[in-house]
């Protein structure tokens, strides 16, 4: 992505320079306004993917300079709580049926007018939620779906001393479950507790980002069920594609940024009190 | 119902606030415990015999080969709970053949060869192979078969051999210090390296890990010491105890500092975790955190022996005191390694909440296990003992 930046930049200048040339004032100040919108708008858009830090709060590259490369968006503000992506997840990908197994959850978060910071997730939200907090006490509530953050520059991934994950050259991170020994440094290491040991395969388990059905230009379940269109899955290279768009057009945010983990899921309307 | 099954729905009852669903289940139990208990122990024994080797104290002489016997027999033990509680045991190979170059985990099987082949196994062989030698000898049947196994072969006890022999012991201790910071930091920064978890992750978590490990390891050749002595019925060496005990005080403070410093740091800091840290230690982790690392394991036992420095009472209630401070160090050492391991997991990585942990009696993860872990490296080193006794080699030289 470096080569494309560097694109836009010299593209930027070059424009200038052109400009300056030929002597046309209107032209000069047309052509730097173009310019300079080129190059923010390159900034913003290859931005996420290459990393200045401050839009996307981490500095690496993809490994493979072609083919997609996914990222996932989701609008806090379109999120009714129905819970659907994590039943549909569940049911999609086996991820056995006790309540602490999840690769895709629900989050539902009330903050009462004292001030006080509520948090629940019952059965990861499967089962919906019920009001247990008298209307006329809560200053706001909102859910928060949550899910593996495909970072590229995941700790879970560093940490594995065998590299049983690994990162997809499409930017998913992925658990080769016939290689894992099994020794849980990866599940400490998520900041968001993305991982579990699957009972069935005693090996680390995760989001896979639906790989398999990805795979076959197919979305991920908890996209396809989503009756809201709160979850925006798509390639991040992909400047004509929804997720830039919903990049574009509202100010998103991912979680710990300050762990510059590199997280791929960009949340609209991210309250603080989220973690 | 599959009891693992059971025991986390019982679990689920058990938390307070708001945690992660995945977070429900300890991922590393009372074997993570053990496993930098165990190679702490290791660490501290091996660097109080250098520190007679290296920096030449003599009056530590006593406790020279116990010491790293004591490390050896360990070390054999200190990487089995961590095998033992991988989910696929038998890959665990993998680690050594296709480590991540960018894991902190990855270099744990090459740290730990280093160590126990390189660094321990041959420090006590040419430190023993003279006296292996002559025991060859000397002695008959299944000994003078072990005898002549760990000679390898080098028979030659000509004075220049053994000049040779001195040499390359000194050499390896002297490899043997950095190696035995190496093993013991690297098992810290193994938990201070993971910036998801604000409890572990501290730039200081390697240097504490260090110290604690050579408090730890210089409690228990002192508590060794006094035991094999007493079994034996062996007078102690009152010089060598004082001189242990004094070393141990001074590591005491050294430790204490550091976590002290550790803790006002975090205090003041106060950062996004410290509401959820300050409430797990003053309450998840009260009794193991407050009253047995800080109060049983370093405050007492800290006054108790800065007071010695400056008293000493009759020789058979210091021998006393020495025994019940280092039990109580070495305990105040395993429930440190404890509240790291446990304390730990028990708070979410979201900060709103906690979850339980409930020591099981049975199973590979369970209380009985542990003991195993804990009592093996002594079986080991009794059966050491046996068959290279230190005293043996001055009644050899006699």
């Amino acid at each position: 992505m470096k080569k494309n930046n560097q694109v836009i930049k010299e593209k930027g200048m070059a424009g200038e320079k052109e400009a300056v040339g030929k002597g046309g004032r209107e032209k000069s100040r047309r052509d730097f306004l173009k310019s300079t919108a080129a190059f923010t708008g390159g900034v913003m858009a290859f931005g996420l993917l290459k990393g200045t830090n401050a839009l996307v709060f981490a500095a690496a590259e993809p490994a493979s300079e072609t083919g997609p490369w996914y990222g996932i968006g989701i609008d806090i503000l379109k999120c009714i709580g129905c819970g659907k992506c994590a039943a549909a997840c569940k049911k999609e990908n086996h991820v056995p049926e006790e309540p602490w197994y999840f690769r895709s959850w629900v989050e539902k978060y009330t903050i009462t007018k004292d001030g006080e910071v509520h948090v629940e997730s019952p059965n990861g939200g499967i089962n919906g939620f019920t009001e247990t907090i008298p209307e006329e006490e809560i200053f706001k509530s909102f859910f928060v779906p949550k899910m593996c953050n495909h970072c590229y520059q995941s700790p879970c991934v560093q940490v594995c001393p065998v590299g049983a994950s690994y990162d997809s050259p499409e930017g998913v991170v992925l658990v080769d479950e016939k290689y894992c020994i099994g020794c849980r440094y990866c599940i400490q290491a998520c900041p968001y507790g993305c991982r579990f040991i699957n009972p069935v395969t005693k090996s680390a388990d995760k989001c896979t980002l639906c790989y398999h059905r990805i795979a076959e230009g197919l979305m991920p379940a908890c996209f396809e069920v989503c009756p809201t269109g709160a979850r925006i899955f798509g390639d991040l290279r992909d400047e004509n594609g929804e997720l830039h768009k919903f990049l574009q057009t509202h100010n998103v945010q991912v979680l710990k940024p300050h762990l510059n983990t590199g997280s791929k899921l960009y949340y609209n309307a991210l309250s603080q009190e989220v973690r | 119902m599959d009891p693992h099954a059971q025991h986390l729905y019982e679990m689920l009852s058990k938390v307070v606030g708001y945690i992660y669903p995945n977070e429900l289940d300890l991922q590393w139990g009372f074997l993570i415990v053990l496993y930098p208990y165990l190679t702490g122990l290791v660490a501290g024994a091996f660097i109080l015999a250098s520190l007679e080797r290296v920096f030449k104290i003599n009056v530590l002489k006593p406790t020279y080969e116990l010491a790293l016997l004591t490390a050896l027999s360990f070390l054999l033990v200190a990487g089995l709970p961590l095998v033992n509680h991988l989910t696929h045991p038998f890959r665990s190979y993998e680690i050594l053949t296709t480590p991540n170059s960018k894991s902190a985990m990855a270099i744990f099987g090459y740290v730990y060869l280093w160590y126990l082949m390189v660094v321990l196994l041959l420090e006590i062989w040419f430190d023993y192979r003279k006296y292996l030698v002559i025991w060859a000898r000397e002695s008959r049947g299944f000994k003078k078969f072990v005898y002549t196994v760990f000679t390898l072969g080098v028979m030659d006890n000509s004075e220049r051999t053994l000049k040779w022999d001195r040499k390359l012991g000194y050499f390896i201790t002297v490899v043997g210090i950095p190696s035995a910071f190496l093993l013991h930091g690297y098992v810290g920064f193994i938990f201070g390296s993971i910036k998801a978890n604000p409890w572990w992750s501290t730039v200081l978590m390697p240097i504490i890990f260090l110290f604690s490990a050579m408090v730890s390891g210089i409690a228990l050749v002192m508590v060794v010491y006094m035991v094999v002595s007493y079994i034996r019925r062996h007078p102690i060496d009152m010089k060598a105890l004082d001189t242990i005990a004094r070393y141990l005080f001074f590591m005491i403070i050294l430790d204490f500092s550091l976590e002290a410093l550790d803790q006002i740091h975090r205090i003041y800091e106060a950062e996004e975790s410290f509401e959820i840290i300050s409430m797990l230690v003053s309450g998840k982790l009260a009794f193991t955190l407050l009253t047995m690392q800080v109060m049983v394991g370093t405050i007492i036992p800290l006054i108790t022996l800065g007071v010695l420095q400056l008293y000493k009472p009759a020789e058979r209630i210091r021998k006393a005191i020495y025994l019940i401070l280092g039990l109580m160090i070495l305990t105040g050492i395993f429930f440190m390694r404890w509240n790291v391991v446990i304390g730990g997991q028990l708070f979410s990585k979201s900060f709103y909440g906690f979850t339980s942990f409930k020591l099981g009696l049975v199973g590979s993860e369970g209380a009985l296990m542990g003991a195993v872990w804990l009592i093996l490296p002594f079986l080991i080193l009794s059966v050491l003992l046996w068959l290279f006794p230190p005293w043996k080699m001055e009644e050899t030289e006699l």
